[in-house]
């Protein structure tokens, strides 16, 4: 499950996933038949419209044994907020079908550290970086410090510590553009930490929060780069 | 029903005034980062916090399942206790009671204990209208109150001023409404708190009629509880001869031994305080000792309406902790005036929409998209209010209200997307649309060096702002997935 943000606007992070679970002796599938996962139409008040969208993702998903997804926010969606669009649906087959898929999504790291079991994934990246705990990979998801028990193996990573990590970013969805100016208000303190951590990359897991972050830090011109863990992880 | 502040305009507009304000932003960062790492070194001491959160929520859980009850049983133990019991369905009615019983002893002025339930029904201003002066005895509301100021914090009002603006209150307003402030008033904290003792100390002995809240009310003792810091509200409670206290309905507790769980969360998820200075109970009329005349107005004003909401009941949990507001990073910035209610930060964020209905104005449905649903508050409430869950189903209730109306350009553009994401073959189709578009755009923005968007026009706009914005991929995953199968990842 590569989603939409990362299948048309950041394909790389994505490659990273199939390369480095490829790496892993993992057996990787595209289903070709995937879209997104339905959350900006939860989550921006519109569960009607995420019917059939969920429908697809079933359709799409129905028979792995793991969904992996480099994403806590749409693993979290999947995980916790398909249930209630099944509900909406009266689809008692829905409903079903999405009990089953549920609980076989997996946020990369997840996967990594509690099915596969490892978490020196033979990377290397010699370079200073910190890592941002996107809000739902932690709160929603509950991945603790897996994200960064596997950025510490990585050879050569020098990890920084982000100050007042856990604080959101401030990307939220549509909130970025619907409270715009608190969005930014948010992420420019986001971005100001980013700075003080000393870090030449930043990387999180969540495109969607990298997006937001990134674009300040771009914006502000301050040099720091972002990058998605699976992109960190991959790399050789 | 609550009321929203006069004017205020929706949350994205006054968010925006707010944001302005740096002395705001810089007194809230320094206040609710405080107060946030005091509740977490307090609450990080007890082994058992998990339990006592899910016991808080059980106890509240079966109080609002079997409300009419509970309330039948409180009115009878209150009644033998000697209180005379009212019920009041809205603001309105429960003024009107308060007011009378004012108006019964002829006094044209209350001592207040500070009170969510009667800032939510504005009894002060419905007092005022009558010719009754309701004078607030906590510091902070005192401050409001002198100041002719909004409170934008549930348990710290003032949170929004410091120390210079209250001597400055002080200085100027304190005249008005009794004891003077001193000449040399200085703004150093003991100096500031003296000059309000000394400016309340007048009214707590003069006063013949005491208003309260209370933070809970015990059914089968017929006992209300109020926890505070400060001892004004114990003067309140026991030296006037008559006593009203306003109580939201879904303060009941089934029994004595319940306030075990909830004297345990309330201090430390408050005020970061093992157990807060003052605890005061009373059990309707005592002959001979505190109020010989106690009212107690058992309120609705939005809750049974709140009740009925499945997904939302869970919001009548609330126990008015504030732990949420503090760790609130849309509250920490944009402050508490920007929610237009006595309620703000991410409680305030449902249950104004709660008590009030969505549908009818801009500001309420405003509410629910006042936050980037970060879980933060849902880790820290004591009661386990799943905050995120219940502003995402207001959401939905938000725009169901309208359906069938004309669609506004975000229906348009979601629905679209949602087309979209119904079918891989329609998304393939956009993602080509986008991929062409970047790759234009990437070739000219290359030749300027640059591999970003400063600017995008329209809707898009509010991204760009102060963003940049990421380049559409020139080839989708999905087309390399489909071109190489994977194979040269």
């Amino acid at each position: 499950m590569v989603t939409c943000l990362n299948d048309a606007l950041f394909p790389d992070a994505a490659k990273a996933v199939v390369r480095l679970l490829h790496r892993l002796g993992v057996d990787v599938e595209f289903p070709e038949g995937q879209t997104c996962c339905g959350q900006p139409m939860v989550n921006t008040g519109y569960v009607e419209e995420a019917v059939p969208v969920v429908r697809n993702f079933v359709d799409a998903f129905a028979g792995y044994d793991a969904v992996v997804t480099p994403s806590g926010s749409c693993a979290g969606c999947v995980r916790h907020q398909h249930a209630i669009v099944g509900r909406r649906s009266g689809d008692v087959a829905l409903q079903e079908r999405i009990a089953e898929t549920s609980p076989r999504v997996y946020e990369l790291s997840e996967f990594l550290v509690d099915v596969l079991g490892v978490e020196d994934v033979g990377a290397s990246f010699p370079h200073t970086v910190t890592y941002h705990p996107t809000c739902h990979s932690l709160r929603l998801l509950g991945v603790g410090d897996r994200p960064t028990r596997l950025l510490s193996q990585v050879r050569g990573l020098r990890l920084r510590e982000l100050p007042q990590a856990s604080e959101c970013c401030g990307f939220g969805g549509t909130f970025a553009v619907k409270n715009a100016d608190t969005s930014v208000a948010m992420g420019s303190d986001k971005a100001r930490h980013v700075r003080e951590s000393g870090a030449e990359v930043l990387v999180a897991g969540d495109s969607s929060c990298l997006m937001h972050i990134g674009g300040l830090l771009g914006r502000q011109r301050s040099g720091v780069r972002v990058m998605h863990l699976a992109e960190v992880l991959a790399s050789t | 029903m609550t009321s929203t502040f006069v004017g205020m305009p929706a949350f994205p507009e006054a968010a925006r005034t707010a944001l302005g304000d740096s002395q705001l932003r810089a007194n809230l960062a320094h206040a609710t980062s405080t107060i946030r790492a005091k509740r977490a070194r307090v609450v990080g001491e007890v082994d058992d916090w998990e339990q006592l959160r899910l016991a808080g929520a059980a106890v509240k859980d079966d109080v609002l399942l079997h409300l009419d009850e509970h309330l039948v049983r409180l009115e009878e133990a209150l009644t033998a206790n000697g209180a005379v019991v009212h019920w009041a369905r809205d603001a309105e009615e429960a003024c009107a009671v308060v007011a009378e019983v004012a108006r019964s002893h002829g006094v044209d002025e209350v001592v207040k204990v500070k009170s969510m339930a009667t800032a939510e029904i504005e009894l002060n201003e419905h007092l005022e209208a009558l010719g009754i002066a309701a004078w607030e005895t906590d510091l902070a509301e005192l401050i409001v109150q002198l100041g002719e100021d909004l409170p934008s914090h549930i348990l710290v009002p003032a949170i929004h001023r410091n120390r210079a603006e209250i001597r400055q209150i002080f200085t100027d307003r304190m005249a008005a409404a009794g004891r003077p402030a001193p000449d040399d008033l200085t703004d150093e904290p003991a100096r500031l708190a003296e000059a309000a003792r000394l400016h309340l100390r007048e009214k707590f002995l003069r006063a013949k009629v005491g208003v309260s809240g209370a933070n809970f009310a015990v059914a089968d003792s017929g006992t209300l509880v109020v926890v505070e810091s400060e001892g004004n509200g114990r003067m309140c409670l026991t030296l006037p001869e008559v006593l009203v206290s306003v109580v939201g309905i879904e303060k009941v507790l089934p029994t004595w031994s319940d306030l075990e769980v909830f004297l345990q969360l309330l201090p430390r998820s408050s005020t970061g305080e093992r157990m807060n200075p003052y605890t005061s109970t009373w059990a309707g009329v005592q002959p001979g000792d505190g109020p010989q005349e106690v009212h107690v107005v058992l309120l609705d004003n939005g809750r049974t309406r709140a009740l009925a909401d499945e997904v939302g009941r869970q919001a009548l949990r609330c126990i008015r902790c504030s732990a949420c507001l503090n760790v609130c990073p849309v509250y920490e910035r944009t402050g508490g005036h920007s929610y237009g209610s006595v309620y703000p930060g991410p409680i305030g964020a449902i249950l104004n929409p709660l008590l009030r209905g969505v549908g009818t104005d801009e500001q309420t449905d405003s509410l629910p998209y006042a936050s980037s649903l970060c879980g933060a508050c849902y880790e820290v409430c004591p009661v386990r209010i799943d905050i995120p869950s219940v502003l995402v189903d207001l959401r939905a209730q938000v725009v169901d209200a309208p359906r069938g109306g004309i669609p506004k350009p975000e229906a348009v553009a979601l629905q679209a997307a949602a087309a979209a994401f119904s079918s891989a073959a329609r998304m393939s189709l956009a993602e080509k649309v986008s991929g062409f578009a970047g790759r234009l755009l990437g070739w000219q923005l290359g030749r300027r060096g640059r591999t970003s968007l400063r600017r995008i026009p329209g809707p898009g706009a509010g991204w760009t702002d102060a963003r940049d914005a990421p380049l559409p991929a020139a080839e989708s995953f999905r087309s390399w997935w489909k071109r190489t199968g994977g194979r040269d990842a």
